[in-house]
């Protein structure tokens, strides 16, 4: 088994999610070799092959230059797997990728059982073994489904590759996160609505209660989306990675983007009136109750106590 | 200016899921069916275009058995021209490489200035149906976007990246766009628009004409997570609720002591 792993870059950083597809790659006891669009001043710790093209020459995002890149080294090396990450980056990258190779693409692999790629389906609510009929695939895995133990090392044998490819879009910055609004990375106690609060109004119970237990309140996607709470406060991929003593997600299903956000939370506590709901999974407590009711009482007598 | 747009039907995520008798998809009966998402977000950012520009042409699309026809009048009322069923009962059995096929042969000469649809699909989110379809009719592809502008065929898009950065990104049509949450605000349909709507074109194609392509991929077997172990479930009244998790809190946690 051979692999081939796409490692990021971003803002002339690389990413972290980089060491997961090697922990991937040590996991399935593959061979692998990466690819990556950065710097050489800023190589990833790795024992292997890596082709690296220049971001200064070709961009950070610009997926016609970076096909092209990945499918020459793809020639070159003619791995069994393809994997990236699903990420911005991988999930725009990978189809392409799979449709020039005629190969298979599964998406967001969070486990691999008897050697089948497992993929969750209906936001986390069921789980599907995916089974490619091509004999090259391509994956997108999930984050943190394959961490790394340990601390990645090792220097890795640099091949410079290039590219006449044209590019189809062009790349003009990036546009940071507004600056103010909460850091909730350094909060203690979490208490985050979701689509579950129904209306914005019903922010308030859980302010009240983020109050009482001298925390901050958070939000899911949906609740910011819709405008009731604002960017700084939604917790999961695309806002802020928590990890406070305490996390109560109030009326949260627990979408993967959501989780992925929360999970290092020390103790966490779900309130749902679905006992099915995907946020069972993370939850030490899951409190079968309907939001509205059990949330004020739950303030009340703490701030009795 | 021709522009389409692609739309899935998806059930309530709140569902409560079945297997089916194969054991390798949901069951698709008693289930209340909704469409996806993410699609919403691409109807209204297409419906917002063709009120930008004049003589705009907006064609819906969707694959799917006879319901599908249900949630195409909702984009119907919403504000598309016209609608294109591609009628299939198997359609939850096709991986996204045969999906992608069925809209590129579909769209294939027909000259779409600019092609809309959601980053993924609920149920199944593999998230590569628009890109697949971009590269098929080999025109560029923006995915995830959470902004869009359009000026003399000049597009300007924002991507959304990890940890609440965005990319700015330009290229031109004809090119598809795959469309996040939060990019606009998806109108509910007027009365009077849903009375239209009822006389608007929605055109039944057989897959068979457009599907051509055999899978790369099959769902082997669908099934339920395993539960975590270790995690409590408490159900009651709400005040003795209450009272159990304060002393979960305090017994387990810092946070009350």
């Amino acid at each position: 088994m051979k692999t081939l792993l796409v490692a990021e870059y971003r803002d002339g950083k690389l990413l972290n999610s980089s060491y997961e597809l090697v922990a991937f790659a040590q996991q399935l006891d593959a061979e692998s070799a990466m690819f990556l669009v950065g710097a050489q001043s800023t190589l990833p710790a790795y024992n292997g092959t890596l082709y690296l093209a220049d971001a200064g020459k070709y961009g950070e995002y610009n997926p016609a230059v970076h096909k092209q890149l990945l499918l020459d080294v793809i020639a070159k090396e003619q791995p069994d797997m393809v994997v990236f990450s699903h990420s911005s980056y991988g999930w725009d990258l990978a189809p392409r990728i799979a449709l020039a190779l005629n190969a298979a693409q599964i998406s967001e692999v969070v486990d691999i059982v008897d050697g089948i790629p497992v993929a969750p389906a209906c936001n986390s609510k069921l789980r599907r073994d995916v089974k490619a009929k091509t004999s090259q695939i391509i994956l997108t895995l999930q984050g943190g489904a394959f961490g790394l133990e340990g601390a990645p090392s090792g220097t890795p044998t640099v091949v410079p590759i290039d590219t006449g490819a044209a590019a189809q879009v062009e790349f003009c910055g990036y546009e940071e996160a507004e600056a103010g609004g909460v850091d909730l990375s350094r909060a203690e106690v979490i208490v985050s609505a979701g689509r579950g609060i129904g209306k914005p109004e019903n922010l308030a119970i859980i302010e009240a209660l983020a109050k009482a237990l001298k925390g901050e309140y958070g939000a899911s996607r949906p609740v910011v989306d819709s405008e009731w709470a604002d960017h700084s406060r939604q917790v999961g991929t695309t806002g802020q990675t928590v990890s406070p003593k305490l996390y109560i997600a109030c009326g949260i299903s627990g979408a993967i983007q959501h989780l992925a956000g929360m999970k290092k939370s020390e103790f966490v506590v779900a309130i749902n009136t679905d006992k099915d709901a995907p946020i069972g999974e993370v939850a030490d407590v899951l409190i079968v109750a309907d939001l509205k009711e059990f949330v004020p009482a739950l303030t009340a007598k703490i701030q009795a106590l | 200016m021709k522009i389409l747009v692609c739309i899935k039907q998806v059930p309530d995520m709140e569902s409560k899921f079945k297997l089916n008798s194969e054991g390798n998809w949901y069951d698709n009966s008693d289930l209340a069916w909704r469409m996806n998402e993410y699609d919403e977000y691409a109807v209204e950012q297409a419906v917002q275009l063709k009120t930008q520009v004049d003589e705009a042409d907006l064609t819906v699309l969707s694959i799917g058995p006879d319901r599908v026809k249900e949630m195409m009048k909702k984009a119907l009322a919403m504000g598309c021209d016209r609608g294109v069923h591609i009628s299939d009962d198997d359609s939850f059995k096709k991986d996204p490489y045969e999906i992608a096929s069925i809209i590129a042969a579909f769209a294939k000469g027909k000259e779409f200035d600019l092609i809309f649809t959601g980053m993924q699909s609920q149920d199944r989110g593999s998230g590569q149906v628009g890109v697949l379809v971009a590269e098929m009719l080999g025109i560029p592809s923006i995915t995830t976007i959470v902004d869009f502008a359009f000026d003399a065929g000049q597009i300007t898009a924002k991507r959304e990246l990890e940890g609440g950065i965005k990319a700015l990104i330009k290229t031109t049509a004809p090119a598809l766009l795959t469309c996040q949450l939060g990019l606009n605000t998806p109108r509910y349909p007027t009365l009077p628009n849903i009375m239209k709507a009822k006389k608007k074109e929605l055109l039944s194609i057989p897959v068979a004409e457009l599907h051509k392509v055999e899978s790369k991929q099959e769902t082997a077997r669908m099934y339920f997570p395993e539960k975590r172990g270790g995690g409590l479930v408490l159900e009651g009244a709400v005040g003795d609720l209450a009272d159990q998790l304060i002393k979960i809190l305090k017994d387990k946690t810092a946070v009350l002591a």
